[in-house]
């Protein structure tokens, strides 16, 4: 792996400074998503349940933050990918493209669910395993 | 925090094997097996996940006098876990006595619907019945880590001892391609020797994987599901779903993912909703729309954004489904292993029937009993664990998996998604339609000129319906 190449906010060593329950996101490294609303939620006429910004939605959900990431990302072979398609399947919007054909991640807000290395289609682009016992996410109402 | 146990080797979080720090309302016991009584890491069994599976293998592990370790890798059972939000429970009658009286149900669902959607019409079948709302119950919405640790409390109180914050982090085997004799874990000196080892660790089972027993992994087998979890008083729910205090509904619906094949869910917990969207992973990754707009659309659409208005968003949240049934499950038995729950795949995607805690309690028991049935013989060779996959043939859990095998592929396909809503929507419209000072047109017309106008197919139409009738009838 090459962490500083894919510029992963939370590399081995280099723990983010730790989350709490309400998630504040402050040092995660990626602003794009954070502002992010659902588009189609706005248009929902007099009905719907208000918008909720990407930042505030994964706010909801209890992360334990372990220092150690548990997704790794060879930013070589990200290089050379034009599906990008971890980009728009993680639900929790971990993977965001650089402008240099990059592929910047955060292992986090992680929902640990396997969508990234499933739908990878560059082998041995993105390695996953599950997070040390008692980290990561912890569903509280699902 | 969780990590308090993280310096203790695995030998002594099991010794020890606490009340780990659950959610607010669960209260996981500890145990009077958990007292040193069982030498330290000397197992019979070693369970891997305390979800709904594990616990049920533990459990029946437990009662016939094994020395059961049930490893979890979350801070609580059902803290990495789950799911649209209903248990079908008809399986725990024969495991439990009188679970209801303290199951931690959220509602007893006395209503079902299946929605079919366009952009601005809706079809629902819906049906409602007193009787579900009644003991012995047939479906409840319930929160996983509520659920899943009332389950695991239940194999403790058998004696079973939980070990929480451990993630199982490989296999242990005799000799290198012999049998399995254990689980390496990310506890120091972290190593559980055990007579055998239980894989209920989930649908990416990186366990079972590593036996062998997966074939290739085809993303096609496999759906996303994300839901959001919407505060809303419980009189509210109550009023717009027609509910008494106690009821519950569960809508189903189809034609709600846009170009990804797959369906979407709406549940109603005491005093939330669950709601969500199920997705075709390969369409997913080309498709450019993201999970959570698709869920803003759902909600958007005028035959749901009345019931879920106003709706606090308390918790989002996603998980892989193995959608794929009977063709995508893996060898269920190696030498010293067997393998259930979603990490063989037991879930079950049928459309109409969205099942997957109960093949997972059926095959976590059935695994539980074969196991223990194998120790005793002091034979867990893949011969002498053949009992499992007997136990689940003649149980509903492979009868069912096997006569369905090809209903995800059915309703995974174009047609089914894309056509045959819309074509469904059309002809009911059609039908009610007042067109004074026309007269009404006869049903087969007005059905032929339907389908002619959809672009269907005749022949595929009668295609599918034979091969509908196939595999449902």
């Amino acid at each position: 792996m090459s962490a500083g190449a894919v510029g992963s906010p939370g590399a081995p060593g280099t723990p983010t400074a730790a989350r709490t329950a309400a998630g504040t996101s402050a040092g995660a490294g990626i602003a794009a998503p954070a502002a992010r609303s659902t588009p189609a939620a706005t248009a929902g006429g007099p009905g719907a349940t208000l918008p909720v910004a990407f930042e505030d939605r994964m706010a909801t959900v209890d992360f334990r933050v372990s220092p150690q990431a548990h997704i790794t990302v060879d930013g070589d072979a990200c290089r050379g990918c034009t599906t990008r398609a971890c980009v728009t399947a993680c639900p929790a919007n971990l993977f965001v493209p650089t402008a240099d054909g990059g592929i910047l991640f955060n292992y986090e807000q992680c929902f640990e669910c396997g969508t990234c290395y499933l739908v990878c289609d560059t082998a041995g682009a993105v390695t996953w395993r599950y997070p040390e016992g008692g980290h990561g996410v912890a569903y509280r109402r699902s | 925090m969780t990590a308090a146990g993280a310096t203790r080797t695995a030998a002594e979080a099991a010794r020890a094997a606490g009340t780990p720090p659950g959610p607010p309302t669960a209260a996981p016991a500890a145990s009077a097996a958990a007292t040193g009584l069982v030498p330290a890491g000397d197992f019979d069994a070693v369970v891997v996940g305390a979800g709904p599976a594990g616990s049920a293998a533990a459990l029946v592990l437990a009662r016939s006098g094994k020395r059961v370790c049930l490893l979890e890798r979350g801070p609580y059972p059902g803290s990495k876990n789950m799911y649209g939000g209903v248990v079908y429970p008809r399986i725990l009658d024969g495991l439990l006595l009188d679970w209801w009286e303290d199951a931690p149900v959220q509602r007893w669902v006395t209503r079902r619907a299946t929605m079919t959607l366009t952009d601005d019409q809706a079809l629902t079948i819906d049906f409602r019945t007193e009787s579900w709302g009644r003991p012995p119950y047939n479906g409840a919405t319930a929160l996983r880590p509520e659920f899943d640790a009332w389950l695991a409390a239940k194999a403790v109180d058998a004696g079973a001892v939980l070990v929480t914050s451990t993630t199982a982090t490989g296999l242990l085997r005799d000799r290198p391609g012999g049998a399995v004799t254990g689980v390496s874990t990310d506890r120091p000196d972290g190593d559980l020797r055990a007579g055998i080892v239980v894989a209920c660790d989930g649908v990416n089972s990186f366990l079972a994987k590593q036996a062998g027993l997966h074939g290739p992994v085809d993303p096609a087998n496999y759906t996303l599901g994300a839901k959001e979890v919407l505060a809303v008083p419980a009189r509210t729910i109550e009023e717009r779903f027609g509910l008494g205090p106690d009821q519950g509904a569960d809508f189903e619906i189809i034609g709600c993912t846009g170009a990804i094949p797959g369906g979407g869910f709406l549940y109603t917990n005491r005093d939330s909703l669950a709601i969500g969207v199920v997705l075709h992973l390969p369409a997913l990754a080309t498709a450019g729309v993201r999970p959570e707009e698709l869920i803003a659309g759902l909600k958007a659409h005028p035959a749901v954004a009345p019931l879920v208005a106003g709706g606090e968003l308390v918790e989002y949240s996603a998980h892989l489904i193995p959608e794929g049934g009977y063709d995508m499950m893996p060898a269920l038995a190696g030498a010293g292993i067997l393998v259930a729950g979603d990490a063989a795949a037991m879930c079950l995607a049928a459309g109409i029937w969205l099942e997957g805690v109960n093949f997972a309690i059926a095959s976590g028991m059935a695994a539980g009993e074969a196991a223990a049935a194998a120790l005793a013989a002091g034979d867990v060779s893949e011969r002498g664990l053949a009992g499992y996959r007997r136990r689940l043939q003649d149980s509903f859990v492979l009868q069912d998996h096997r006569r369905l095998r090809h209903a995800p592929h059915l309703l995974l396909s174009e047609r089914v998604q894309q056509r045959y809503p819309q074509l469904a929507c059309d002809i009911v419209e059609d039908l009610f339609t007042v067109t004074n000072p026309e007269p009404k047109p006869g049903m087969r017309r007005l059905v032929r000129r339907q389908v002619t106008a959809s672009g269907v197919r005749l022949r595929d139409l009668a295609a599918d319906t034979w091969r509908a009738l196939r595999t449902f009838g």
